[in-house]
C-alpha cells in the first residue's frame, strides 16, 4: 500500500479544511478504501479520518416528520435500530441483505454512499479503466462482464454501483446532506451518483472537500412501512453483490394501489428509479399483470452492455417479485435470508 | 510521525507507539503484539478469519487501519478463556466438531461470540447460518458450527436463567 498521511480532525470545518488538498479521501470505517488501497486502484496521499467527529452518529426524527441519519451511523445499527427498522422496513432489509455481519458492524451510511463499483477492471490497476484512470479505456467491455449495467452505461463505462442501501433510498424521496468548502447544500440521492457518458472519473455530485454529513428521508417516507419488499438476486444466498435487485413500495386502500415506489439495483452506475413504472402503478389494482406492466416499463429501455442480456429479464422478474410480495404485506419480522428470494418463509409464493 | 494509541487488549491497558499509519489492526496484532490467534487469510475481509471484537461487535481486522481506532477495546481469542477453562463457545466448537484444519476457527468463535452478543438470531439454524456468512471455511465444518453455535448460545442463556433465578 502506498504511504499516506493520517490527519485527525477535531471538527467538521478542520476536516473538510484538510481536505482542501488534491490527493485527500476522507476515512471512514475504510472497508472498501482500505480493500482499494491494498490492491492499489486507490492511492491517496492523505486520510482524514472523521470517526470522531462529533454530531454525526445520530439517528433522529425531525420536527416534520423527516428522517435523517448521520453519515458515521453504522449499517448494522440503522438496520436494528427499532424505530427505524419499524418506519422504514425496506431499508432495514436491503442493509441486512448487504455484505456480511462483520461489515454492517464498521461499515457507515456515509461510506455506503462513496463505495466503489465492485467491476473487477476498475479494482486491477493492470487493467485499462476509464472510471479510475480517465482516457485509458474500458476492459470490462470485451472482457469478464456477465454483472455490469443494462440501464445508463456509455462506450465509456459500464460499471454499476454496487449498494443495496441506496436503491431503497432512491425510491423514497432520500436528499443527501453535504458540507464542504463553500457551506452546506443537499442534493437528491437519485442525483447522487452521476451516470458515466465521457466522464465516468466523476463518479458523485460531491466537490473536491465535500463531505457527506448525513441522509434524510422525507416526511411522506415512512407511509409505505405496511406493504414494501426489498428483493435481490445473486450467485449465492448470502454475502454477495446483487446482480440485480429491487425495491418496491405501495400504499394501498381498498385493494387499489394509491401510491406507488420502485427502484432497481445492480443494473446502472447509480440506484435506478422507475417513475414510469410508479405511475403505470398508481391506481391499479393488486393484480399480478399490472406489476408486470410496470416492471416492463422500468426495463424497456434496458440493453445488455457485453454477455448480460440476462439480467434485464432477472431485474423484471424481480421487480415482479418484489411488487407480489409488497402486495402480501411487509412481513412482521424480516426474513432470515433478507432480500433472499430463496428464503423459505413464504409458501408457494417463495419459489415462484 | 508517530501516533500514539491507548488501547486495552484482552483486558490489559496498552500505549503502543505506531510509526505507520498503514498498519492495520490485524498487523498490529499479529506482527507487533504476536496475538498470532486471528489469522491472515484473504486480507481483504471476503474471509473472516481475521475477525475480532471491538468494543464487543465482531470486526475484520484485516480491513481496520489501527491509527483511527484509538480508545477501544478489542477482544482476541486470546482473552476468551479463563485459565484453564475454556469459553462456552470455544468448549462448543470442540464437542460439535465445528473444525477440520483450523485455520478459520479462531475468526468462526470470535464471530460467534459476537453473533450472540447481537442476539439477533435466535434458535433458527438458517439465521444463524446468515450471522455467520462472513466466516468461510475450506474444510465445510459448517454443519458443526452452526450446531456449536446453537449449543453455547443455549449454554449462555442457561447461564443467565441461573444468574437471575
Amino acid at each position: 500500500m502506498k504511504s499516506f498521511d493520517y490527519i485527525r480532525p477535531a471538527s467538521i470545518a478542520e476536516a473538510i479544511a484538510a481536505a482542501a488538498e488534491p490527493g485527500t479521501a476522507y476515512l471512514a470505517a475504510g472497508t472498501n478504501l482500505l480493500d482499494l488501497m491494498k490492491g492499489g486502484a486507490s492511492r491517496p496521499d492523505r486520510l482524514v479520518d472523521i470517526t470522531r467527529l462529533p454530531g454525526l452518529d445520530g439517528v433522529d426524527r425531525l420536527d416534520d416528520g423527516a428522517m435523517r441519519i448521520g453519515t458515521m451511523v453504522r449499517n448494522a445499527d440503522l438496520a436494528h435500530d427499532p424505530a427505524f427498522a419499524r418506519a422504514y422496513p425496506v431499508v432495514a432489509e436491503a442493509l441486512l441483505s448487504g455484505a456480511s455481519a462483520q461489515l454492517r458492524n464498521a461499515a457507515t451510511v456515509g461510506g455506503n454512499l462513496m463505495q466503489k463499483t465492485r467491476c473487477s477492471y476498475f479494482a486491477d490497476p493492470a487493467a485499462a479503466c476509464n472510471r479510475r484512470s480517465p482516457g485509458a479505456g474500458c476492459d470490462a467491455r470485451q472482457g469478464e462482464n456477465r454483472s455490469h449495467a443494462i440501464l445508463g452505461w456509455s462506450e465509456n463505462c459500464i460499471a454499476t454501483h454496487p449498494s443495496d442501501f441506496c436503491v431503497p433510498l432512491a425510491a423514497l424521496g432520500a436528499v443527501v446532506e453535504i458540507a464542504g468548502p463553500a457551506g452546506s447544500r443537499e442534493v437528491a440521492l437519485e442525483d447522487f451518483h452521476l451516470l458515466p457518458d465521457e466522464t465516468p472519473e466523476r463518479e458523485t455530485a460531491l466537490e473536491r472537500g465535500e463531505l457527506v454529513t448525513a441522509i434524510r428521508l422525507p416526511p411522506d417516507a415512512a407511509g409505505f412501512a405496511a406493504h414494501s419488499r426489498y428483493m435481490k438476486l445473486r450467485e449465492r444466498t448470502s454475502f454477495a453483490f446483487a446482480l440485480v435487485s429491487a425495491a418496491a413500495f405501495l400504499k394501498v386502500e381498498d385493494g387499489i394501489i394509491t401510491e406507488a415506489r420502485l427502484a432497481l439495483g445492480g443494473v446502472a452506475a447509480r440506484p435506478w428509479r422507475s417513475k414510469v413504472a410508479e405511475e403505470l402503478l398508481k391506481g391499479a389494482a393488486l393484480e399480478r399483470r399490472t406489476f408486470a406492466e410496470a416492471a416492463t416499463a422500468a426495463l424497456a429501455e434496458a440493453r445488455p452492455s457485453g454477455d448480460n442480456a440476462v439480467k434485464i429479464e432477472l431485474a423484471r422478474r424481480i421487480s415482479i417479485r418484489a411488487l407480489l410480495l409488497a402486495a402480501a404485506g411487509t412481513p412482521s419480522r424480516l426474513p432470515a435470508l433478507p432480500g433472499s428470494p430463496l428464503s423459505s418463509q413464504y409458501g408457494d409464493l417463495a419459489n415462484a | 510521525m508517530t501516533y500514539v494509541l491507548n488501547l486495552t487488549i484482552n483486558g490489559a491497558a496498552q500505549a503502543i507507539a505506531l510509526d505507520d499509519p498503514r498498519v492495520t489492526l490485524l498487523d498490529l496484532l499479529r506482527e507487533r503484539l504476536h496475538l498470532t490467534g486471528a489469522k491472515k487469510g484473504c486480507d481483504r475481509g471476503q474471509c473472516g478469519a481475521c475477525t475480532v471484537l471491538v468494543d464487543g461487535r465482531r470486526i475484520n481486522s484485516c480491513l481496520t487501519l489501527a491509527v483511527s481506532l484509538d480508545g477501544v477495546e478489542i477482544t482476541t481469542i486470546e482473552g476468551l478463556a479463563e485459565g484453564e477453562t475454556l469459553h462456552p463457545v470455544q468448549q462448543a466448537f470442540i464437542e460439535h466438531d465445528g473444525f477440520q484444519c483450523g485455520f478459520c476457527t479462531p475468526g468462526q468463535i470470535m464471530s460467534a461470540v459476537g453473533l450472540i452478543g447481537e442476539g439477533q438470531a435466535g434458535t433458527d439454524p438458517e439465521r444463524i447460518r446468515e450471522g455467520m456468512s462472513g466466516n468461510i471455511c475450506r474444510c465445510g465444518a459448517y454443519h458443526g458450527i452452526v450446531e456449536a453455535v446453537l449449543d453455547a448460545q443455549a449454554t449462555f442463556q442457561d447461564g443467565v436463567k441461573r444468574k437471575t433465578a
